[in-house]
């Protein structure tokens, strides 16, 4: 029987990245995150694996780009202002289809804004920090066990489908130390990404099918292939070709739409028969859930929809449950993000209410609770 | 032997250089130089950033890598941490090294990772047409000094020793064989080597500051540089207004991933098995 630990947020998304495989970290230190690369530098050497503190966030990025490109599984930890500076890096990741995984521990912004607050302002920022139409996947963990287990689920989507992934943390969810039971190894899946057979006709960026997957040779076995960050062709050589680069970008595109019915994860509670749907994630969806429970131990029909895949946002069940439901409140710590997604996807089948929070603390449940028992404004 | 144009990926030429530009001439350099140590293709990564002498990573028969403006260097002690037993090689530019990637570039030597940095010095940016550089000496015209460089340029050989590296050389696209054995020097130094290339950029430099085409550049190499040896024994009065080239550091120093190795190494000793996330974690801030 695996025994209980008292962990931290962080701790926990460092042991499923290692878990996961990471044998290469580079970072810089920043609020909330630093626990994060503070283990690594600890821990990888114990593995054989590779750690080292670049001069910057954009360095930092750059490193796990280079060492991903070896074949190797490489993250990097950060929270907004150095969020911030990867986000050029995060375009180059997208386009040259090498895996990474990107850590954002959020925390109040703009600017240095307040470093060890709570905040959720790096929604829009996760999917569209860089510039340009470009695939990424971001995943909320929602408690201390899903920072383990997401972090594990984001090397796994970033080394099959060869994307950038964030794990977008908070403050509160990267601090805060719960009992967790770790799954036993033996029951976890372990995703490698796909290497091809051999040098000879090695097209590194042609997929066998629309929004399909090229296979990745690892740099230093012989392959010398080209990756570049300008747009390309199948061999990986740039192109001034318009309708080839247009090309590329919906096949980039295309990977994450349709893998996403796969990639999709979500928690529901009450759901099915409620009124009113609070939607939340990460930190706010902690209070949410106390906040639906006290609602149903008073009567009324409350329930919750948390999504943990943010980006791409799981449309299909809250399409579904919004024809059901009379309201949906959507609780954030920031002034509105994931609500226009919300809004986008429920596309007037109910009311959706948002329920904004920026003073740097965790909702309380009665906040929510209110909301919940006042009807539609 | 294999020679420097086995070192190309021959279907991919011609280049987009214009004609007498001097990114050519050090890439070739580079190439005869490989070659020359018979160094395997297969072990080779180029690691190059944005601007014009970036683009020569394309055209190189090597795991290639064209990053991102600036961050060429960063991208390369990745991989270079990562594989320890890969040659990494970095081709820049003046603009791309000591502007947006200066950071990376100083860190880089100031760890001494064992990467060899070869930047194509044309004193402005070629790619974005002309606009002064970190490199531009004062008082010379860029599309963006159209009355005159009013800043300082840096001395990169010295930015380079200051920082740290251990092996720093310059030579010019005129002075090609010079350069070749400076690359080579650079490649077998097992540290942080530079090499810094002078080159012409006839295209924007060359014209906006009246220099001339591709001829009278490379007479300008040849008549502005001063081999260090040579200037050992020179007046300072007959140095003014010239250059030196040649080797102009080298020093051993412990190599970043090798002592990191041997930290890994250390570190196993003592920890034969993961046991993981045993401690605990203290909260600070900022
Ligand atoms: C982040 C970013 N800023 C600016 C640019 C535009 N840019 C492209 S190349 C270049 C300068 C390159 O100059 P240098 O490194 O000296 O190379 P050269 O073209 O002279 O060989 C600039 C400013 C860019 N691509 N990316
Ligand atoms: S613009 Fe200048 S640096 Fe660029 S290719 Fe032409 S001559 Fe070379």
């Amino acid at each position: 029987m695996p025994e209980a630990k008292l962990m931290q947020g962080n701790e926990a998304c460092t042991l499923g990245a290692l878990t996961a495989g990471l044998s290469f970290f580079a970072g810089y230190p920043i609020t909330p995150s630093t626990e994060i690369a503070e283990l690594c530098s600890e821990e990888l050497p114990k593995v054989g694996g590779k750690f080292i503190q670049m001069e910057d966030e954009i360095g930092s990025i750059a490193a796990i780009i280079g060492a991903s490109l070896t074949g190797r599984k490489a993250m990097t930890a950060t929270s907004g202002p150095g969020f911030s500076l990867m986000q050029e890096l995060m375009g180059y990741a997208a386009i040259s289809e090498v895996p990474i995984v990107v850590i954002d521990v959020q925390r109040v912004g703009p600017s240095t804004g307040m470093p060890t607050s709570l905040a959720q302002g790096d929604v829009m920022q996760a999917r569209w920090g860089t510039h340009g139409d470009h695939p990424v996947v971001v995943l909320a963990p929602g408690n201390v066990r899903e920072c383990f287990d997401l972090t594990i689920k984001a090397f796994n989507i970033a080394e099959e489908y060869r994307v950038p992934v964030v794990v977008l943390s908070d403050e509160t969810i990267g601090h805060m130390r719960e009992k967790v039971v770790l799954p036993e190894l033996k029951s976890l899946t372990i995703v490698d990404r796909k290497a091809p057979a051999a040098p000879a006709g090695y097209l590194p960026y042609k997929a066998d099918q629309d929004g399909g997957v090229p296979l990745m040779a690892p740099f230093g076995k012989g392959y010398r292939w080209h990756v570049t960050g300008l747009s390309h062709d199948e061999t990986g050589f740039p192109t001034n070709k318009g309708d080839v680069a247009g090309a590329l970008i919906q096949r980039l595109m295309r990977k994450v739409e349709k893998a996403e019915p796969l990639l999709r994860d979500y928690a529901t509670e009450s759901a099915d028969d409620c009124d009113v749907l609070v939607l939340a994630f990460g930190s706010s969806a902690m209070s949410a859930t106390s906040a639906v429970r006290q609602a149903r131990a008073a009567g009324v029909k409350a329930g919750l929809f948390r999504p943990k895949t943010i980006w791409p946002f799981p449309e299909e069940p809250l399409r579904e449950l919004a024809s059901r439901v009379k309201r949906i409140i959507v609780p954030e710590m920031n002034l509105g993000q994931l609500v226009y997604e919300v809004e986008r996807v429920v596309a007037g089948k109910a009311p959706v209410e948002r329920l904004s929070k920026v003073n740097c603390e965790l909702f309380r449940p009665e906040e929510i609770l209110a909301s919940i028992m006042g009807g539609s404004k | 032997m294999s020679s420097g144009l086995d070192y190309f990926r021959q279907n991919r030429l011609p280049h987009i250089w214009c004609p007498g530009c001097g990114h050519g001439t050090v890439t070739g350099a580079l190439t005869r130089t490989l070659a020359k140590l018979g160094i395997d293709k297969n072990n080779v990564v180029v690691v190059s950033g944005i601007g014009c002498s970036s683009r020569a990573s394309g055209y190189l028969d090597f795991d290639t890598l064209h990053t991102a403006h600036g961050r060429a260097i960063a991208f390369a002690t990745g991989i270079k941490l990562s594989r320890p037993d890969l040659k990494v090689i970095v081709m820049t530019g003046d603009g791309d090294c000591t502007a947006i990637g200066g950071n990376h570039f100083i860190h880089a030597a100031r760890r001494n990772v064992d990467i060899t940095t070869i930047v194509m010095n044309n004193n402005n940016y070629g790619m974005t047409s002309g606009q002064y550089s970190p490199m531009t000496p004062t008082g010379m015209l860029g599309t963006t000094a159209p009355y005159g460089n009013v800043e300082r340029p840096f001395d990169l050989a010295n930015l380079a020793i200051a920082s740290g590296a251990t092996f720093v050389a310059r030579g010019t696209s005129y002075h090609v064989q010079l350069l070749g054995e400076m690359i080579e020097k650079a490649l077998l130094n097992p540290g942080f080597s530079v090499v810094e290339a002078v080159v012409g950029c006839p295209t924007y430099y060359g014209r906006k500051n009246k220099l001339g085409g591709a001829v009278e550049l490379f007479n300008w190499q040849k008549e502005h540089a001063v081999n260090v040896k040579a200037a050992a024994a020179m007046a300072p009065e007959k140095l003014e207004g010239k250059f030196l080239i040649g080797e102009l550091y080298n020093k051993a120093a412990p190599e970043f991933t090798a002592e990191y190795a041997r930290l890994v190494e250390g570190v196993r000793r003592k920890f034969d098995d993961f046991q993981g996330g045993v401690r605990g974690c203290a909260q600070n801030s900022d």
